[in-house]
């Protein structure tokens, strides 16, 4: 009897334990609003999303937050162009057509390229690539668009082609050998049945690289420039939401406006990428294969 | 003239060669960026790494000197990291694996270790300026960037976890249940020994990016420059990340610290690459000396 109460407390305690990833999501929520949430009592939620001027520090000021957003989205776009086909493809060698020694290479090099530091990948655009990029293409600044969002595309890779490699592998056999027995080519057989088997894994890994990109913070803060207006071409700059909260929040006052303001695009900011998780999560439990019956 | 027939063999074999050229090039391309960072980073750094530059702190406005107490700070962070998110994480994973029942309250959970996981950095630094810093008053310290960082890194060890608990044969767990053993004990005799390895190879991933990380202690815990080391934890610390951060964009002497940024940046690289190639080689070494 009471080695079975014993049982029972420690389940609980374990289950409690379980419940600390939703209690710091309700925190995290929490702690936004509270910071956040005030600026809406002198700035309009209409004004806020969709004002064009972001000039936090003027008399009197600004707030904003469309030119952001838009600066945001464009460079997640043009990564997600970019690392969805070398993600994608990438996953496609490995799981499918490297021999096992450059397979063991490969994943090494992605999973490499997962850790290092976003720092490092900002400081490489900046000190490298927008130098290159200015004197190339004769622009009057290397740090723009384009090249945040190769930066970004790096970052996104290693979750895009890890996922997709799982959702690859776990298309049934059967499926590869009644195409092979057909006379299919290895690359009809990749194309027209296993890469639609694997749809909605590999969407998911894009919704998840497409988070992880909108997101990320030291790249767009070093290389995408800071320009907090509408973009023109792709070689202008830009002022994503994550740059310009990690830029401003060092020199501005304890809950002035700008201040508030900032946590206010922290919240923009994390439900856009609860969207895309929640979307992600969504289609990987929806579509998910199940034997060999669902196709 | 239709030497190439839409069906002919030989035009089906000459899609898949062009295929497969795409599909090597874009491995070709992502293990070439690697490698040209990589290669900068060395070719730059090499030079300026020296005993002093690992043990000195920072002189003449950080024109000179070495980096001594930011490795010290990131040290302490990531240790930080580790004590808040493992006994966590692996916690976590263990109901969900050895107790839970599949139904709507694991799933809750697991919906919400996903959205933890998609979490932009940055966001992590405002809850921690918001929650640690600023409603628990702890002020920008070692314990409210641990805090962050340690949440931060949550999902990643239960991910790992959940992963190495799974994969103990569960022959393990019944043979012990029919010698009549609990399963408390059974746990912690019999499945927690088994997976520890897997749990602890899995985890090192995680850890190296709560090293890496800028944005999440930017506010709650980094300091530009710090006169002396720190004594407790509720004081700011320097930390390898940001002071990259801070040279490359906002120092004084943006070009003179160049060498030093170099420097900085290969110190941090070899930190976290180091610690996940330890993680790369103990899962080589395990998956071949498997004992089931």
């Amino acid at each position: 009897m009471i080695r079975q109460t014993k049982e029972i407390i420690i389940k609980y305690i374990f289950f409690l334990f379980s419940l600390a990833s939703i209690v710091v999501l309700g925190l995290i929520v929490l702690s936004l609003f509270r910071e956040g949430i005030p600026l809406f009592s002198k700035v309009s939620v209409k004004d806020f999303l969709f004002g064009m001027e972001w000039y936090p520090t003027y008399d009197p000021p600004s707030f904003g937050i469309f030119p952001l957003i838009v600066g945001s989205l464009i460079v997640t776009l043009l990564a997600t162009l970019i690392a969805v086909p070398l993600g994608v493809l990438a996953a496609i060698y490995i799981s499918e057509i490297a021999p096992q020694h450059i397979k063991i290479i490969l994943k090494s090099v992605i999973e490499l390229l997962a850790g290092l530091p976003s720092v490092v990948l900002g400081f490489f655009g900046m000190v490298i690539v927008a130098p290159w990029m200015q004197e190339t293409f004769d622009l009057p600044t290397g740090l723009n668009i384009v090249n945040a969002s190769i930066i970004l595309a790096l970052m996104a890779i290693p979750t895009i082609s890890s996922i997709s490699e799982d959702a690859l592998y776990a298309v049934p056999r059967e499926f590869k050998e009644a195409s092979y027995a057909l006379g299919a080519t290895k690359f009809e057989t990749i194309s027209r049945v296993i890469l639609p088997a694997a749809m909605s894994g590999i969407s998911t890994a894009v919704m998840l690289g497409m988070a992880r990109a909108i997101g990320e913070t030291m790249v767009v803060l070093m290389v995408a420039g800071g320009a907090a207006a509408i973009p023109e071409s792709l070689f202008d700059s830009v002022r994503p939401m994550p740059a310009s909260i990690a830029a401003e929040m060092g020199e501005t006052p304890f809950r002035s406006l700008h201040y508030q303001a900032l946590f206010a695009i922290g919240i923009v900011l994390f439900c856009l990428t609860l969207a895309f998780n929640l979307i992600a999560d969504y289609v990987s439990h929806k579509f998910k294969q199940v034997g060999s019956g669902t196709l | 003239m239709q030497l190439i027939k839409n069906n002919s063999m030989t035009w089906r074999y000459f899609k898949q060669g062009l295929f497969f050229t795409c599909v090597r090039a874009s491995a070709l391309v992502i293990t070439l960026a690697l490698g040209g960072i990589i290669f900068y980073i060395l070719y730059n750094g090499l030079s300026v790494i020296n005993w002093d530059f690992i043990t000195k702190p920072p002189t003449d406005a950080m024109t000179k000197g070495g980096i001594m107490p930011a490795i010290l700070g990131t040290i302490y962070l990531t240790l930080g990291a580790i004590a808040i998110g493992l006994p966590l994480g692996i916690a976590s994973a263990i109901y969900l694996t050895e107790y839970a029942k599949e139904g709507r309250v694991v799933r809750f959970i697991k919906v919400g270790i996903n959205c933890l996981a998609g979490v932009p950095s940055v966001v992590f630094g405002l809850f921690g300026l918001g929650f640690f810093v600023i409603f628990l008053k702890f002020g920008s310290s070692i314990l409210a960037g641990s805090l962050t960082l340690g949440f931060l890194i949550l999902p990643t060890i239960i991910g790992a976890s959940e992963e190495a608990l799974k994969s103990v044969p569960q022959t393990f767990r019944e043979a012990s249940l029919s010698l009549g053993v609990s399963k408390w004990q059974t746990i912690f005799r019999i499945v927690l020994p088994n997976a520890l390895p897997g749990i602890l190879t899995g985890s090192i991933l995680g850890i190296g990016r709560a090293a890496g990380e800028t944005a999440p202690i930017m506010f709650t815990a980094a300091a530009f420059f710090t006169a002396k080391l720190p004594s407790s934890m509720f004081d700011e610390v320097m930390a390898l990340p940001y002071h990259i951060y801070v040279l490359a964009t906002a120092g004084t002497n943006i070009e003179a610290t160049r060498p030093i940024q170099y420097g900085t940046v290969l110190v941090l690289v070899a930190v976290v690459l180091g610690i996940d190639l330890i993680a790369i080689v103990i899962r080589g070494y395990m998956r071949k000396n498997k004992r089931w």
